[in-house]
């Protein structure tokens, strides 16, 4: 069996490990390693050399994103997504409520390397459990001394708040949540100026993901070179992955990037259920396009699953079998999307709907031929570069690539004028 | 300037400014609704697509929104480009997804700028096939009317209404595409500038509720330039007429003045022409009879030529009337008889003004200039409810005296999300010293409430601290001093600091202490302004004129010198203390009124001409900032209503041709007057030929509205004052801003469409924005000297200070019934440790007398006004604004 960094301390159970059982298993050494004698410039290195990218979805690699934030003003702030609504994803939560200190030492390490004065952990409003985890860890910490006043005795000294989300999806949105934190609507915002210039409170500001925070105590205590290694491709380190859908074995694994889709899915997952075949991967959470059993022998990783034209997104899969409605699952997704849509610009306030209430007539047998067109171009209209964020053009994803892969199946609810799998 | 490339056509830009910006200041056509000159981008609406291209040999190219993408030197675009139009056609099929097809019913249906996005974008067939999501709608007090259906979440009702105008109790609710705008509850926008959603809200979500009430459509509506007549700043307004009733007042856009927006007395005070109150007949009075009655026109005027041939004639004019109306009296009655209808106090402070405006160092700022201030100091003025427009501009000025901060970030000022985002609540510096707490000092780094003597002391010793030099005051505390130093700290970091004053602390004190901040910080090298409030729309243009104070022409009947009195367009009731007007009416023999609306004056007369309200007639106003305006006579009045000058030169016989004899005439007898011959091209000019229409092209019952009268088509009435006629036919091309008839060019039938009348958009309008300053100061004053020692209190009395409201203090809006409803009910002001003393709580009737009126008022506690001063809501109570402050005797009322 490979390293697990990220998942091996947490008991069968999940039940949170408490900071003396964290710190037994070696927990806190890098934050002491980095702030006892690493610069955040030696920190920043260290990370950027490890290749470690975005664990949240778009896999923007971290040191890079972290080295556009000016030397000042001051404050700073590192924030915490924990905004994990993606349908069919919860592996944050899995690391937020059964190991919390990996999280609070990766807050300390990026904040450190990025001057942050403050940090928050934005989390799911539903998060109540890793809320409450996280609360604890974090008093433990400052008891302990690894944060607030001069960490360790060192120059260096960071708060660390826990704000519960209203609860949309939008949220999750790196620039939706800083507004939502700053307590405005959460829509998102003009991209340029990033955070890392204007973020929270216009002040200078990273948002990094759950996940990829936690990767930083391995990366800092063992080196680049370790966390490469983890790894069967480029792209460094291990991944989350799940599998949610008629499997044997449905849940969350912590492997090797660059794995299969088909060892997840006929080894960890354990195949399909007996007299299920598989029809669609949707390999990281809604917002990316079908995958299909061609598709199986992909690695997973953020280039090749690009390559095949869908995204590694948050590395949890949902599967679709051949006894389900592709129109019916899409049509469930992009309710989804409808409702969760900010209302800021066009595309997505207005195709959204027109798109859900088309795939349901679709889906109720009311589908006319012309819906299809519509469909396509709404594809095109809510696209990448046409909206204001990414939120519609992760919307099409699934609607796009359904259209392609399963375009025969939306024909025939027409055709026949009703679901044929109803 | 940068070059940019539009269909492989290359155009010289202005640099720093954005691709929609650019493309609509050089007359393309793009489609767009969230963008808005004043507002800025924020990417929201996505209907301003257009193709962008890397370098010529790109052909693919990719969709970008214009009103994000820099207009950078080498940008290569195309709006013709087929998928864009197509995508721009495809947003606003999907507008139509929910927006209702209730055009015909709609009051937006005709200047609605969604329409014409629409027949632009090229869009006309609708795939989408399902329900329309629906909205219940909200009461929003007397001015707007609310119709959420037809939104489509342009976002820039609360851009306006919250970022723009500071206002909170509006905004958007819920989310996907059930976004709402509007309030928590049902209820009156809050905001004094509530109106101007109905001009920034691109459809009919928000339309004019006065309006709906007189139910017309936009086109049937006959117009001209005009300007407001509720507050001293002179916007520009367009009002709109049908049926010979003034049916609404919109913005007309002047760069230097208003801009694009009104406060909402302004829009919607004019009900006053269309009250009952209105006088529309000459009424004489018989000797044995006590009551006023119609008459012919010649009996009235031989009565009063009679009266004027016997008697000793003295004439009253007004800071309400026009400059050739008071002009047309002081003729009449010659300039040494001729009193300027404003108490002794506001008129010598009139007078100090307008000779610290001739001779102070500083810049007299218009109101565009304000809004570029980067540091503020309000003495004695609460400009959201004296002249709200400035308040307005104060309020941007302390924004945009952060941008450069935001564009030194990467963000250039029309990105105005990410600019409002890293600004946050950082504001430029403003001190407010005033008797009580005013709306601005939320956004106010330091605030003074404090008695209007020490206003004044606070003023000199802020310039004493920015300049030794300055006049130093006596017996400072050191609390005090170190206020005043705060304050000038704040100042002196400022390029383009401003100080802000005016007559409401009836003090000259408090205008020289503003005027020696000014100068300091002249001296000091600054580019320092210093702006007046002026009390009424035509403060400047009476003062100006010159001649006595109404004590004088009380003191003049008094004496025997005079007996016969005639009164322009002046409730003198509400300029002065009412024991010395019923002294000056009970004096006079005869009295002659010549005024548009009865009052108190009125009732007493003997003889009264019906005037010409601001739309009826031609005159000019001054603004405060001494910029001579021009309203245009927008519908033809009744019969005998016509414009006071009119009148008067008919009584002496010396009838002026029209209102440019007048002014020729006005000129050479006050050469100060000079440009005002060059506001508006004069009556005999034409346009290739052709007079300037007053009715829009589409204007529809020409020929039937008056049929069942008669079927024949009325004569077109004459207009000999102005190039203008009462007429759909004329010249609709370019001509001078200050007679654009209406926005209007094909394809823009709303006010958007006031883009292609500038030389930019958002900049001056083509030609030069309206209005001719007539004062310019030889900059050669020197500091104003002594400054005043602390006022010394009196036993048993409080000093009672003018508390003014946008809506119930000025004199005509009062009358207009939507603004009678927001005005406050009559009330006193104490401090909470004034109404302890007292022995009273909110509610408790306290009697005050004052100025000669005993006033008997609920009290209301006010932690912000300073303790010992009583505050009363001027307009609301009897006590004329100009007798204020005075003492008063101040007791609890002993019930039983």
């Amino acid at each position: 069996m490979s390293e697990r960094p990220l998942t091996e301390r947490i008991r069968p159970d999940g039940a949170p490990i408490t900071l003396s059982e964290y710190e037994a298993a070696g927990g806190y050494q890098a934050v002491r390693k980095a702030l006892g004698g690493m610069s955040p410039k030696d920190v920043l290195q260290v990370v950027k050399d490890s290749g470690l990218r975005g664990r949240g979805g778009a896999g923007f690699p971290t040191g890079v994103k972290w080295s556009f934030v000016p030397e000042n003003p001051h404050p700073k702030y590192l924030v915490v997504n924990g905004d994990e609504m993606e349908p069919g994803t919860f592996k944050d939560r899995v690391l937020l409520e059964g190991d919390p200190h990996l999280l609070v030492e990766g807050v300390i390490l990026a904040s450190y390397t990025i001057g942050a004065d403050v940090a928050f952990v934005f989390l799911r409003g539903e998060y109540l459990e890793s809320e409450r985890q996280m609360k604890k860890a974090i008093t433990e910490a400052y008891a302990k001394g690894y944060l607030g006043k001069n960490i360790l005795g060192s120059e260096y000294s960071l708060e660390l708040y826990v704000h519960m989300s209203g609860g949309r999806y939008i949220c999750g949105e790196e620039t939706a949540l800083l507004n939502a934190l700053e307590g405005k609507r959460g829509n998102p915002r003009t991209k340029p100026p990033f955070p890392q210039t204007s973020g929270l409170w216009g002040k200078p500001s990273i948002v990094n993901n759950v996940e990829t925070l936690c990767n930083l105590p391995g990366i800092i205590a063992k080196g680049p070179e370790w966390f490469k290694g983890l790894s069967k491709t480029a792209n460094g380190g291990t991944k989350l992955i799940g599998v949610s859908g008629k499997v044997k074995n449905p849940g969350l694994w912590e492997l090797p990037l660059g794995v299969t889709f088909r060892e997840v899915i006929f080894g960890h997952a354990g195949g399909m259920r007996d007299g299920l075949s598989l029809r669609g991967i949707i390999p990281g959470g809604a917002s990316t396009d079908y995958l299909t059993e061609e598709h199986l022998d992909v690695e997973m990783d953020y280039e090749t699953v690009a390559k095949v034209g869908s995204r590694l997104g948050t590395g949890t899969m949902i599967l679709m079998d051949n006894k389900t409605c592709p129109v019916g699952m899409i049509h469930n997704l992009i309710t989804f999307f409808a409702h969760e849509s900010c209302g800021w610009c066009t595309p997505c306030r207005e195709g959204l709907p027109w798109a859900e209430k088309t795939l349901r007539a679709i889906e109720r047998g009311e589908g006319v031929m012309e819906d299809l067109a519509v469909l396509d171009r709404l594809v095109v209209d809510l696209g990448p570069g046409m909206t204001f964020c990414a939120l519609a053009p992760g919307a099409m994803a699934p609607l796009g690539s359904g259209l392609k892969y399963f375009r025969e199946d939306f024909e025939r609810h027409i055709r026949e004028q009703r679901c044929p799998w109803k | 300037m940068a070059t940019i490339y539009i269909d492989n056509q290359p155009y010289e830009v202005k640099d720093g400014q954005n691709l929609l910006q650019a493309c609509l200041s050089l007359g393309f056509n793009v489609p767009y609704f969230c963008w808005h000159p004043a507002l800025q981008s924020v990417g929201a609406c996505r209907q301003c697509a257009v193709k962008q291209f890397k370098d010529e040999n790109d052909t693919v190219g990719k969709i970008v929104m214009a009103c994000m993408t820099p207009a950078a030197n080498g940008t290569r675009i195309s709006i013709d480009d087929v998928e864009a139009q197509a995508f721009r056609a495809r947003m606003i099929e999907l507008y139509m997804t929910n927006h209702p097809h209730d055009c015909p019913v709609c009051d937006e249906g005709g200047e609605c700028h969604l329409q014409d996005m629409t027949v632009m974008s090229g869009h006309n067939y609708r795939s989408y096939r399902f329900t329309k999501r629906t909205y219940d709608n909200q009461d929003l007090g007397p001015f707007i009317n609310h119709e959420m259906n037809r939104c489509i979440q342009c976002y820039r009702c609360t851009r306006f209404y919250n970022n723009y105008a500071g206002g909170r109790d509006f905004g958007p609710f819920a989310s996907h595409n059930h976004v709402f705008f509007g309030r928590h509850e049902d209820g009156a926008l809050e905001s004094e500038f509530s109106g101007n959603l109905v001009e920034i809200c691109p459809t009919g979500v928000f339309t004019d509720k006065t309006f709906k009430k007189h139910h017309s459509r936009a086109w049937d509506l006959q117009t001209a330039p005009s300007v407001c007549v509720h507050c001293g700043l002179g916007c520009n307004v367009t009002p709109g007429e049908r049926y010979g009733e003034l049916r609404r007042i919109r913005n007309r856009y002047n760069g230097e003045v208003n801009g694009y927006f009104l406060c909402d007395r302004g829009r919607f005070g004019y009900e006053f022409v269309n009250a009952e109150t209105r006088v529309k007949e000459p009424l004489l009075r018989d000797d044995a009879n006590t009551t006023l009655k119609a008459v012919s026109k010649n009996d009235a005027l031989t009565r009063v030529r009679g009266l004027l041939r016997d008697g000793k004639v003295i004439g009253i004019g007004s800071p309400r009337a026009t400059v050739e109306s008071n002009y047309a009296l002081r003729a009449l009655v010659g300039a040494e008889k001729f009193y300027t209808g404003v108490a002794k106090t506001e008129h010598a402070l009139t007078a100090t003004m307008i000779d610290m405006m001739r001779h102070s160092p500083a810049r007299v700022p218009s109101l565009r200039e304000i809004g570029e201030a980067d540091a503020v100091l309000v003495l004695g003025e609460d400009l959201t409810n004296v002249a709200p427009m400035m308040a307005l501009q104060v309020y941007q000025a302390l924004y945009r005296a952060m941008l450069p901060e935001a564009e030194k970030a990467g963000i250039p000022a029309w990105n105005d999300a990410p600019a409002r985002e890293f600004i946050q609540n950082r504001r430029g510096f403003m001190a407010i010293a005033a008797p009580a707490d005013t709306k601005l000092d939320a956004f106010a780094a330091v605030t003074q409430h404090i008695a209007p003597d020490e206003v004044a002391r606070l003023g000199f010793a802020v310039a004493h601290e920015i300049d030794t030099s300055a006049p130093v005051v006596e017996g400072l505390s050191e609390e005090a001093r170190k206020i005043a130093q705060a304050i000038a700290e704040g100042l002196k970091k400022a390029k383009r600091p401003l100080v802000i004053t005016g007559p409401s602390c009836g003090s000259e004190d408090v205008l020289k202490g503003a005027f020696n901040v000014a100068a300091a910080l002249c001296a000091q090298g600054a580019d320092a302004a210093l702006s007046f409030v002026m009390p009424e729309c035509n403060s400047m243009g009476v003062g100006l004129l010159g001649g006595g104070a109404l004590e004088d022409a009380v003191a003049a009947v008094e004496s025997g010198a005079a007996d016969t009195v005639v009164v322009l367009e002046n409730d003198l009731y509400r300029r002065s203390e009412k024991g010395l007007v019923d002294r000056l009416l009970a004096g006079a023999k005869h009295i002659v009124v010549i005024d548009h609306t009865r009052n108190g004056v009125l009732e007493r007369a003997e003889a009264v001409f019906p005037v010409a309200t601001f739309v009826e007639g031609d005159g000019t106003l001054v603004n405060n900032e001494g910029r001579v305006q021009r309203c245009i006579q927008v519908m033809n009045p009744q019969e005998f209503v016509q414009e006071s000058w009119r009148w008067l030169g008919e009584v002496c016989g010396t009838v002026w041709k029209n209102i440019d004899a007048l002014q020729a005439e006005l000129v050479k007898a006050l050469p100060v007057f000079a440009g005002i011959t060059d506001v508006v091209p004069g009556a005999e000019a034409r346009f290739v030929g052709q007079r300037l229409p007053r009715q829009p092209h589409r204007y529809s019952g020409r020929t039937s509205m008056r049929a069942n009268i008669n079927v024949h088509e009325p004569k077109i009435a004459e207009d000999p004052d102005s190039a203008f006629t009462f007429s759909m036919e004329g010249f609709r091309g370019k001509v001078p801003g200050s007679v654009i008839p209406s926005y209007w060019t094909p394809g823009w039938n709303s006010v958007q469409g006031l883009s292609n009348f500038q030389e930019e958009v958002g900049g001056a309008l083509c030609g030069g924005d309206p209005g001719v300053r007539l004062i310019a100061s030889d900059k050669q004053a020197g500091y104003a000297g002594g400054a005043p020692v602390k006022a010394e209190s009196r036993a048993g009395e409080k000093l009672v200070v003018a508390l003014a409201h946008v809506f119930g203090s000025d004199e005509l809006s009062a009358l207009s019934a939507p603004v009678a409803e927001r005005a406050p009910k009559p009330y006193m002001a104490l401090n909470p440790a004034d109404a302890s003393e007292l022995g009273v709580k909110d509610g408790d009737i306290v009697e005050v007398t004052v100025a000669g009126v005993a006033l008997a008022l609920p009290v209301q506690a006010r932690p912000g006004l300073a303790v010992g001063l009583v505050g009363v809501p001027v307009g609301v109570v009897e006590v004329p604004a100009a007798q204020l402050p005075a003492w008063g005797v101040v007791k609890k009322r002993i019930e039983g």
